[in-house]
């Protein structure tokens, strides 16, 4: 590997480091998540006034929006860690992309269905094919695409390259997800948060909003750490290391 | 409370969402763990069943 990649990032994409490392932050992703969640569900659900237009049926804004922008940003890791995995063949970048396949897929398929639950009441219908949801649910196709593929051959890593491939081509789809509402006329509203310009939202709203937004990255990392070391654990089955924790002979800073 | 409840008329469709949200995440986390445990539990018989053999061959059965 080149000199300059610091040689404690190099260290960490070593399994057994990497198991360890991922081990003890968890927790700690995990606890800051649900906090951060718990206030941004008590300022969402209890805090903030109701809409003046949708009553309370908007609350489910808190949780849609959240998981739609999760859906995008995962995948977005996804594909950058498939490329890494095919460039480098790492098998840190392969685990981390192929275990974010699942939690990506979670987070859209809560965007649908909350999406739906919420289009029921104030559009009058569960499901239009519109732009956005139309490429929302090519989205969790990609994602299913991803899982199917890597699990389809009898080799692990041979699978794994094959579907960072079909990641990395899917990659297409985020920018047409993000701006289908801009480009076609759809039912969907458009964006309500905006990194540029002011956002379409009062703050009482906002700040919730923001908050699960935190919380779900928090959630997405703790959760992938959780993956990866399994994942790890199976591809490194044979290892020393590996054996060490199924025997219990616990490394001292090392959590069973 | 009741009032918080009724979401206005819609607790229909908030409620729902929220549980939806909750039990898919629920389940996203744990799978990995149930996963983490059976495949040490795999290793751990297949270590055994190794050191089993081993000893069987180190020390052949004696024939009176």
């Amino acid at each position: 590997m080149s000199r300059w990649i610091p040689l404690w990032l190099h260290k960490l994409g070593s399994p057994p480091i990497f198991y360890r490392f991922a081990g003890a932050l968890r927790p700690w992703f995990l606890g800051l998540a649900l906090i951060a969640g718990a206030v941004a569900l008590y300022g969402g659900l209890v805090l903030a006034p109701a809409d003046y237009q949708q009553g309370d049926a908007y609350r489910i804004i808190f949780i849609h929006v959240p998981s739609a922008w999760m859906g995008l940003f995962v995948y977005g890791v996804m594909a950058v860690a498939s490329f890494i995995a095919l460039v480098w063949r790492i098998k840190l970048a392969e685990a981390v992309a192929m275990e974010s396949a699942p939690i990506g897929a979670a987070f859209t398929f809560i965007t649908l269905v909350t999406g739906s639950l919420w289009g029921k009441p104030m559009w009058g219908t569960w499901w239009t094919w519109d732009a956005r949801l139309t490429s929302e649910l090519v989205l969790l196709f990609l994602y299913l695409g991803v899982i199917g593929l890597y699990h389809a051959f009898e080799d692990r890593r041979q699978g794994a390259r094959a579907a960072a491939f079909l990641a990395i081509v899917g990659i297409i789809n985020v920018p047409i997800v993000h701006f289908s509402v801009n480009w076609w006329n759809t039912l969907h509203q458009g964006s309500t948060v905006r990194i540029l310009g002011p956002s379409k939202i009062s703050g009482d709203m906002l700040w919730p909003l923001l908050t699960m937004m935190v919380a779900t990255k928090l959630y997405y990392v703790a959760s992938l750490f959780g993956r990866v070391r399994a994942d790890l654990l199976e591809l490194e089955g044979g290892k020393d290391w590996v054996r060490r924790i199924a025997t219990g002979e616990v490394v001292p800073g090392e959590q069973a | 409370m009741s009032q918080f409840l009724a979401m206005g008329g819609y607790a229909a469709y908030v409620w729902p969402a929220y549980a939806v949200f909750f039990v898919v995440l629920f389940a996203d986390f744990i799978a990995p763990l149930l996963r983490r445990r059976r495949n040490l539990r795999e290793l751990r018989a297949r270590l055994a069943r190794q050191s089993a053999r081993q000893q069987r061959t180190a020390a052949p059965p004696v024939t009176p």
